[in-house]
């Protein structure tokens, strides 16, 4: 399984059934010192496309969507703790939030990095 | 408006060379940030000293005998008063006695030096000259240059520029020369810190903004952190903390506003709005709201527009500007709320994406101010 992107620049990571999503590193530079992050509840069901989170910067604050239909099972609390891991390692550490998915194939739609590289350029 | 509509400063090129992530603002490309980001930027600012590009803010000069006197008719400040190469805070009012903006002046002996806002420069001036026009003549400087050099270390990387600008205090102001060029610099600026604003010819602007980034002192700064900046030090942003809604008094800027100027003293009245004005500042009409500052006690940054509710969840205000502070690492914010709310102490809620975030009302500035008074 690679790593899929949104046109809301979350990047989804499916591995055993359960897909981590954060921001891309687009994303946050675009955001610039990412300050407070608002995660979603573990163990509620959210449906693609549902307010998730909320990720703020200094001078911005941005939604963070619901990439897929799922369960949340897991929310980063060292990223809580510390929202510039969302700065400084968005595709590891910074990660947000885990989902059991309720449908995986709603992943099939999305970008893979060459089209998100590509998509990130002109967004 | 598209990018290729937006107008540039005399340092355009040197904030496209140095990574500027450029911004339209008030009808300029502007940085926004610089590489190093707004955080790092903000504290270089209250460290050591931060460079920024005012120049899309109007300089104007107004001339002749009669200029101050004049100038007096708009403002409901002591133009008269001022002494020569004194600075002073000053807002232009509406009929109503609303702000129409607010501004810097200095007595240049000769003449009065304004500094007004960049998105409001054009309308600023066709009322100056509309209204006191035929008594002075009104000369507008948009051209010009204006860089604010802000922080406890801005003095040590000017004076080796420019001898002699250590001797200033704060609001006052002198004329000094660069490698042949004519300088005006006051020590003042926006941030709470120490510093300077400078005006300098167009062509001569990057050239002493170099000059400026050469000190080991110095970093360029965005509009980010001066935002940021600004509203630690609990500084009115125009279009945000005050506009053509907000009088004077609700604002809380009785402080601008002398004596002299006020009910019972020797020039009393005679600003646009006077009536009014006078009235809430001599509490004859008193104000139904004011402008506050508070902090919140949750770590959440609290945005514009956000409503204030007060224990029983009926509204008392709204926040006009508000960010996570930098230097005090708390949600800070200003707002408006009914005077039976504005007292510091006094507990709210702001709701944030519709969950109640506990504030409290706290006295302004959030981190001290350090002007150089001598």
């Amino acid at each position: 399984m690679t790593v899929k992107y949104t046109q809301e620049h979350e990047w989804i990571d499916l591995q055993g059934g359960v897909a981590t999503v954060g921001i891309t590193l687009h994303a946050q530079d675009a955001l610039g010192d990412v300050v407070f992050v608002d995660l979603p509840e573990v163990g509620r069901t959210y449906a693609k496309g549902e307010v998730a989170g909320v990720v703020e910067s200094v001078k911005a604050a941005a939604d963070v969507y619901m990439p897929l239909d799922g369960e949340v099972t897991e929310v980063n609390e060292a990223l809580r703790a510390d929202p510039s891991l969302a700065n400084s390692d968005p595709m590891k550490a910074g990660w947000f939030f885990k989902v059991k998915p309720a449908n995986a194939s709603q992943l099939d739609g999305l970008m893979d990095e060459t089209a998100y590289t590509e998509f990130s350029k002109n967004n | 408006m598209s990018a290729t509509d937006l107008k540039t400063t005399p340092l355009h090129a040197l904030h496209l060379e140095l990574g500027g992530r450029m911004v339209p603002f008030a009808g300029y490309s502007m940085p926004v940030q610089f590489p190093a980001g707004l955080i790092a930027e903000h504290r270089q600012t209250r460290e050591a000293a931060g460079l920024f590009d005012v120049s899309h803010m109007g300089q104007l000069r107004l001339e002749g005998p009669d200029a101050a006197a004049a100038f007096e008719t708009l403002v409901p400040v002591d133009v008269i008063g001022l002494g020569v190469d004194k600075q002073r805070y000053g807002l232009l009012l509406t009929d109503e006695g609303t702000i129409v903006d607010d501004l810097m002046m200095v007595n240049r002996g000769d003449h009065l030096f304004v500094i007004v806002n960049g998105a409001c420069k054009d309308g600023d001036l066709a009322l100056i000259q509309q209204r006191i026009g035929s008594r002075c003549k009104v000369v507008p400087m948009f051209d010009r240059g204006l860089l604010a050099l802000q922080g406890p270390k801005a003095v040590d990387a000017v004076k080796r520029l420019v001898p002699g600008v250590e001797q200033l205090v704060f609001m006052t102001g002198g004329a000094f020369t660069w490698e042949g060029s004519d300088l005006y610099i006051t020590r003042s600026g926006y941030t709470g810190e120490d510093g300077f604003e400078i005006s300098v010819a167009a062509d001569r602007a990057e050239a002493f903004a170099r000059a400026l980034l050469d000190q080991p002192e110095v970093k360029p700064i965005g509009l980010g952190a001066r935002n940021s900046l600004r509203l630690e030090a609990g500084l009115c942003l125009y279009g945000n903390d005050i506009d053509t809604t907000t009088t004077p008094v609700e604002a809380a800027l009785n402080w601008a506003m002398q004596k002299v100027r006020r009910t019972g003293g020797a020039r009393a009245g005679g600003f646009p709005g006077a009536d009014k004005v006078l009235a809430q500042l001599d509490g004859t009409q008193p104000v139904a709201r004011k402008r506050v500052g508070l902090i919140a006690l949750e770590r959440v940054p609290v945005r514009e527009h956000t409503e204030l509710q007060d224990a029983d969840g009926r509204k008392v205000g709204e926040v006009t500007s508000g960010l996570l502070g930098p230097t005090i690492d708390k949600p800070v914010a200003m707002a408006y709320v009914d005077v039976a709310h504005a007292a510091p102490g006094t507990r709210l809620n702001a709701i944030v994406r519709g969950k109640a975030v506990p504030m409290e009302i706290a006295p302004m500035p959030f981190v001290p101010q350090r002007y150089h008074r001598g």
